[in-house]
């Protein structure tokens, strides 16, 4: 099928080395193409992992770029470096024991407070997340608004490899996720519920019966059964 | 970019069939559009699952499972040689610990964290990085019977049925009845479930599932719970020893025959490492990359089905390897993510699949068998979408749920698959995605019980790798489930099972040399070496042209 379609060849350079490769490929397949077998800066290859950060530069562009390998489509000359993970500190924390406290960044990542500022997280993310301004957050001890605002984190280091103020952005976002997820979103009460339900054994004599059934019966238990989309 | 001209046709009739869509969405779809019965499932998968075309599978001729039909892909890796050296020594050991974790995914960092909390020492090998795996990219959600209009009882019989009443009951109960722990479990660790604003959770509806049981956080749903479980393995480092790019490529056993540890491999030097364990938990994922019948797949760099490999050369027998789960919706266009997963929570939320004539031809949220046997059908019969690299395929209409459950819904419940598509030039607020089905998962694996026991003492299986929880089929919904829940029960089974083991007498891996007898004497000739570790995406043609010297056998995996 692909070979039917002409593919047209362009120059890119990878560690300074000049390839051609297919047009339209990432970064990924284009170092395929060129005869890398990656074991390193790679892992989901769709977006989903981070495993496969990676600078570039292009002709007559003073910018350095920073995008996903997996994500990021390669043009004409440019030039390719992968990043495959960035060294971080990372703080060790027993969540049990955690307060949503404002301070809390200042105990695990007092570099936090060394932001300048400068906007560089925020303009190199691959996931376009507004990166300055969750770790702004944080240093206003905004634990919702950190955890809002880096959801789509995928700790692919970029922001922490350019950060001049060597804060780890996306570790501190971590922190801030887990202790909004576990202290500070609204709590139900149907999970509770459900939870003493089981413990009092009330769904056992139901298994029993379920467990036991001929295939057949379950057949037709299970063709019968009703579908109800409504939540209660 | 967008869609090439010549599809404006098509597109414009996706849109002129939208409104009456809507008004049939609203008045419930399954009042019109009727899921299929046992007879009709049986008939369409029969006719247009690629499990049941003639050479899908093929009988296995050593090992266990001998005679048995397996998927053909299967078979032949399984069929092949080990990566050690005849010579190979055992004498000097490198890292010992009461239970060896191998795979650094969801079901793995459970099981690290489980048997740590049950006073095990833990190792944990993974061939890339801590939570590189299929766990991280799962969108859609998890199963949990929380609703006060659901229960267990419920989600059993629709797992089992999605399962063509194959599953091991033991199996299902557990994962049915342990998934509100589950529930609250994650969260108590930090994961943020997407909520309702009285704080329950969201709950949307899923293939094969007859309540509202899927919970998600947005649609980074795996991203979230493997961010947080990884995190929590990294907050022990006193307990929870992680060695990253080193996977395991073959089991040690003991003079018992017991598995005592594993053979490790470094992929970038060619070193090997030995570990000396009490019990080994396989966590090792599917098989995506196997790219099974010439598929596309969903699935992680690293899955090559190494834990069935080195598991099935060691004595483990197999469940269902015989069975492939294709999801429904691969994305097809553009060409950069081709293959790529568009989130079965699309068509929870109402987006519907349709023809080149903008029909909607089958029932969304069929288990995901019969929505990809419908999928294949309707491409084959002339009614999809040809792409400009020459795929097939048909439309996935988003922008309906836009229309259905208010406008900005798709930014805010799917962030991830707005930005993969914005990322190439289409919008999915405004436009429909083109899609196939896609290799997704391994619905197989090494037969477990309850407490994720193998044949082989003190191996423990759990995750994708494991065999029996999904029957023949899974649910959406469910392998987030399952790796959660047989990942926590293998750490606390190593655990328990690691105090009252002893290695007794010397470490041996008499069981390979008999596996490559066996291959002998059944006449099997084969180059392949297994596992493969790493699947093989270079020009090696190119390679050929440029490089005599060129070895296509040295690189696999290395």
């Amino acid at each position: 099928m692909d070979d039917v379609i002409k593919v047209k060849l362009i120059p890119i350079y990878i560690l300074s080395r000049k390839y051609y490769v297919p047009e339209g490929s990432t970064i990924i397949t284009a170092m395929e193409y060129a005869g890398f077998k990656l074991k390193k800066g790679v892992g989901c290859r769709e977006g989903f992992c981070g495993a496969c950060a990676s600078i570039y530069r292009l002709p007559n562009d003073y910018k350095l770029h920073g995008g996903l390998g997996c994500q990021t489509v390669v043009q004409e000359d440019m030039q390719i470096v992968q990043i495959p993970y960035v060294p971080a500190p990372k703080a060790i924390y027993d969540l049990e024991e955690l307060e949503p406290d404002p301070n809390i960044f200042l105990k695990y990542y007092p570099e936090t407070y060394r932001c300048l500022s400068c906007n560089t997280c925020t303009k190199v993310c691959p996931q376009d997340l507004q990166v300055m301004d969750y770790v702004q957050a944080a240093i206003r001890g905004d634990i919702e608004r950190v955890a809002e605002l880096s959801f789509d984190c995928l700790s692919c280091g970029l922001c922490a490899a350019r950060c001049p103020a060597e804060i780890t952005q996306f570790n501190v976002a971590l922190l801030g996720r887990r202790i909004y997820g576990k202290y500070l979103s609204k709590k139900g009460k149907f999970v509770e519920k459900r939870l003493k339900e089981i413990e009092e054994g009330k769904y056992e004599e139901g298994y029993k019966e379920l467990m036991t059934l001929s295939k057949e019966d379950l057949k037709k238990r299970y063709f019968e059964r009703d579908l109800n989309f409504e939540i209660t | 970019m967008g869609y090439p001209e010549y599809m404006f046709d098509s597109l414009k009739k996706v849109e002129e069939s939208r409104p009456k869509r809507v008004e049939l969405a609203k008045k419930g779809l399954q009042n019109f559009l009727k899921p299929m019965s046992a007879e009709e499932r049986e008939k369409i998968l029969s006719n247009y699952h690629p499990d049941y075309s003639s050479d899908a599978r093929k009988p296995i001729r050593v090992g266990p499972n001998k005679g048995e039909n397996l998927t053909s892909e299967v078979v032949d890796i399984l069929q092949s040689h080990t990566r050690l050296p005849r010579n190979f020594s055992l004498d000097t050991v490198d890292y010992e610990a009461d239970v060896l974790v191998i795979g650094g995914g969801g079901a793995g960092c459970q099981a690290a964290l489980w048997a740590m909390k049950n006073g095990a020492s833990v190792i944990i090998s993974t061939k890339l990085r801590l939570g590189d795996a299929n766990s991280m990219m799962s969108q859609g959600g998890m199963q949990a019977a929380i609703n006060p209009g659901d229960s267990p009882l419920i989600h059993y019989l629709d797992a089992i049925g999605g399962g063509h009443f194959d599953n091991k009951p033991e199996l299902v109960k557990a994962l049915t009845n342990e998934a509100p722990y589950i529930v609250k479990f994650l969260e108590d660790i930090g994961v943020i479930w997407d909520k309702l604003p009285d704080g329950n959770p969201q709950t949307d509806s899923g293939g094969g599932a007859s309540r509202r049981r899927m919970l998600c956080c947005k649609d980074y749903t795996g991203a979230e719970i493997m961010r947080v479980l990884r995190d929590e393995v990294r907050n022990h480092p006193e307990e929870i020893k992680v060695l990253e790019y080193l996977p395991a490529i073959e089991l040690i056993k003991d003079e018992e025959g017991k598995i005592a540890g594993a053979i490790l491999f470094n992929m970038e030097t060619g070193e090997y490492a030995i570990v000396k364990a009490k019990v080994v938990v396989m966590a090792t994922g599917g098989f995506g990359r196997l790219h099974i019948k010439g598929f596309q797949t969903t699935n992680h760099y690293g899955a090559t089905m190494d834990g069935v490999v080195m598991a099935y050369r060691a004595g483990g027998k197999l469940l269902y390897m015989d069975s492939v789960q294709y999801h429904p919706t691969g994305s097809i266009y553009p060409k950069q993510i081709l293959g790529f997963l568009v989130t079965e929570k699309i068509r929870s939320f109402g987006g519907q699949p349709l023809n080149k004539d903008g029909e909607l031809f089958v029932f969304p949220l069929e288990p995901r068998d019969v929505e990809s046997a419908a999928f294949i059908k309707e491409c084959a019969e002339g009614r999809g979408i040809i792409t400009p690299d020459g795929h097939t395929g048909i439309w996935l209409d988003s922008p309906i749920i836009e229309i259905l459950r208010g406008p900005g819904t798709l930014e805010k419940s799917f962030p991830a698959m707005v930005r993969q598509y914005r990322r190439f030039g289409i919008d999915i607020t405004k436009e429909p995605m083109l899609v196939y089905p896609t290799l997704h998962y391994q619905n197989g694996g090494v037969e477990i019980d309850e407490w994720t026991h193998t044949n082989l003492p003190n191996l423990l299986f759990a995750g994708e790798c494991s065999g029996g929880v999904h029957g023949r089929n899974r649910l959406m919904g469910n392998s987030v489930l399952d790796y959660n829940v047989f990942g926590r029960r293998a750490g606390i089974e190593a655990a328990r099972l690691a105090k009252e083991t002893e290695i007794k007498g010397k470490l041996n891996i008499d069981h390979i040399w008999k596996y490559e007898e066996e291959l002998k004497n059944e006449g099997i000739e084969t180059d392949l070496i297994s596992p493969i570790l790493l699947p093989e995406y270079r020009n090696i043609e190119l390679l050929r042209k440029h490089n005599k010297d060129f070895d296509p056998f040295l690189p696999a995996g290395l």
